[in-house]
């Protein structure tokens, strides 16, 4: 598996550490119900099909990134930087 | 530090009220299996055998649908009949019996787990699994051949004691071995490696291994003879519900109706979880093994080396089986990547070093359920009538006894059984009674 990381291009897979979906970046208010604390820290949807996940460029530039890759075919689809700005 | 005390557990006696086949047996097709029958049918050439199991089509209705023909959806059908006298009961499978983990795992069978609610679960298990054949009829290659589970710093070894005492509180065997005992019962390690010197081990006499296609094959054998109807190439696309209850599933073979469904599809549990509108606190993730051409005998027991994060055991065959760690990223295409595969050729030369003089023969992956926690779940679901299995990790091959019995129990009488009370979906919701084994933090990605 390689990953075109926006910043170092095309590396390997060993350069990286998976965080698991996404939906981490998505932290719900503090003053959210327990029920969108639960949903946010455990529940997930786990597509056989295409994902959307965090990994870390931890043996390259250090950067996090949004990997968009197929669960089935480990297809790498698209790879962008997370910027820190809350998702919509 | 408190030594783990040296107690050889008793061998459980038989637990098992032995149901004979025999008599009053509905349907099913498979003869017995003893002496007598081989000289018989090998004076005969071998020609009366006949299939282990029917092919029946589906019937418009049942009981009890259990969606995943592995091993916990085999062992759960098993149970229901013979426990419970459930046996209008069908098992739906979208590939052949045991095509998924069931017969995909490195095989080991064991009891040492540390936390209240696995600890009596697995302990019930392994007692199943020592009267399994006699139960069965069928000779799954239980071989308790001990496990080890190596340690390398004195705190590793205080952790194995503790491990160790908690095992025999629990009624299972486990013996602290030093350094001179680990030697002698392994003398092919490399016991003064300069990445992690081997200080001991913690030995778990009952523990072993099982030939993982038999035990589908004993389960499946033996559901059937009672009349469950096993059900290949039958994949579930859909769960029927009426007012908040279960009424039945779609199929690839048409709809069938029951009051009473049980999802036990291990690594596609969110995919039918969702069927039902559900979303489960689950991710998938590809484990690999690896095993080598078939060799003289060589390595008696089953060996773990935390700190390479690599295990071995020698198959009856001879092939030399080992694995190591997840890929670690989510996956449902049952294979995994290099790097990993590298990692534990690595780990199992550092350890072992005539390993490499074996040459691989094959690798695979399966398809792990993966919890928060790194343990299961056995419960209802919040739907009436549908129930959940799922969460076995990387180590639901040595539950399978113990979940299909809990599994039909809690199926049949609405009630949790005693040894899997603690299984329930909602503890990561409400936080309590987690077991996290490894003390990492109930989160996806950590165990
Ligand atoms: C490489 C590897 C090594 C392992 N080593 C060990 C070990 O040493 N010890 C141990 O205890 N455990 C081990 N495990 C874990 C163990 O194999 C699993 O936890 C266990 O087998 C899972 O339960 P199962 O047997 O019911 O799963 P499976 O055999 O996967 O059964 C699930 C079934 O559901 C079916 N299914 C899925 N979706 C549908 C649908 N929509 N409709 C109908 N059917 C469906 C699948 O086809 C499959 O047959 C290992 C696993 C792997 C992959
Ligand atoms: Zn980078």
């Amino acid at each position: 598996m390689l990953i075109p990381c926006p910043l170092c291009g095309p590396r390997d897979l060993r350069e990286f550490s998976p965080r698991g979906a996404a939906v981490t970046l998505e932290r719900p208010d503090a003053e959210a119900l327990p029920e969108e604390w639960h949903a946010y820290l455990h529940l997930r949807d786990n597509p056989a099909g295409a994902t959307r996940e965090l990994w870390w460029h931890g043996a390259g530039c250090g950067a996090w990134l949004i990997v968009e890759r197929n669960t089935v075919t480990h297809e790498v689809i698209g790879v962008s930087l997370v910027t820190g700005e809350p998702e919509q | 530090m408190s030594p783990v005390a040296r107690l050889m557990s008793r061998r459980s006696i038989a637990m098992r009220r032995h149901r004979c086949f025999a008599g009053g047996r509905p349907a099913g097709s498979g003869m017995r299996y003893n002496a007598f029958q081989i000289l018989k049918q090998g004076l005969a050439g071998n020609r009366g055998w006949r299939p282990a199991w029917r092919k029946p089509d589906p019937k418009p209705e049942y009981d009890v649908l259990i969606i995943g023909g592995g091993g916990h959806g085999l062992a759960t059908a098993y149970y229901l009949a013979a426990e419970h006298g459930l046996r209008n009961v069908a098992v739906l499978e979208k590939g052949y019996l045991g095509s998924g983990n069931v017969g995909r795992n490195t095989t080991i069978v064991r009891a040492n787990y540390g936390l209240p609610g696995n600890s009596q679960f697995y302990s019930h298990s392994l007692r199943l699994w020592e009267g399994l054949e006699q139960e069965l009829n069928y000779n799954v290659m239980h071989s308790q051949r001990g496990i080890i589970n190596l340690f390398h710093s004195d705190g590793q070894r205080d952790a194995a004691a503790r491990r160790g005492n908690a095992m025999l509180n629990q009624g299972d065997d486990a013996i602290l071995l030093d350094r001179a005992e680990c030697r002698a019962m392994l003398p092919y390690l490399d016991h003064d490696q300069t990445r992690f010197p081997i200080y001991g081990g913690l030995y778990h006499p009952r523990g072993g291994t099982a030939r993982h296609d038999a035990v589908a094959w004993g389960y499946a054998r033996g559901a059937d003879r009672q009349g469950v109807d096993l059900i290949e190439t039958c994949e579930v696309t859909g769960i029927d519900i009426a007012g908040g209850k279960v009424t039945g599933v779609q199929t690839t073979r048409g709809a069938i109706r029951a009051r009473k469904v049980a999802i036990v599809v291990a690594g596609r549990s969110s995919q039918v979880a969702a069927m039902a509108g559900l979303r489960l606190p689950i991710e998938s993730h590809v484990l690999q093994a690896f095993v080598t051409e078939g060799l003289k005998p060589v390595i008696d027991h089953v060996v773990t080396y935390g700190m390479g994060h690599f295990y071995i055991s020698q198959s009856d065959k001879g092939g030399l089986v080992f694995g190591g760690d997840l890929d670690f990223y989510p996956s449902y295409a049952a294979r995994g990547n290099l790097p990993m595969a590298e990692h534990v050729m690595e780990a199992g030369m550092t350890l072992m070093p005539m390993l490499g003089r074996a040459r691989v023969l094959r690798s695979w992956g399966g398809i792990m359920d993966m919890s928060p926690d790194g343990s299961p779940i056995i419960d209802h679901a919040p739907v009436d009538g549908l129930f959940v299995n799922c969460g076995w990790c990387y180590g639901g091959f040595k539950a399978v006894p113990g979940s299909g019995h809990c599994f039909a129990h809690l199926i049949a009488t609405g009630q949790p059984h005693p040894a899997a009370a603690r299984y329930r979906l909602d503890r990561f919701e409400t936080g309590r009674g987690l077991m996290d084994e490894e003390g990492t933090g109930a989160q996806h990605n950590l165990h």
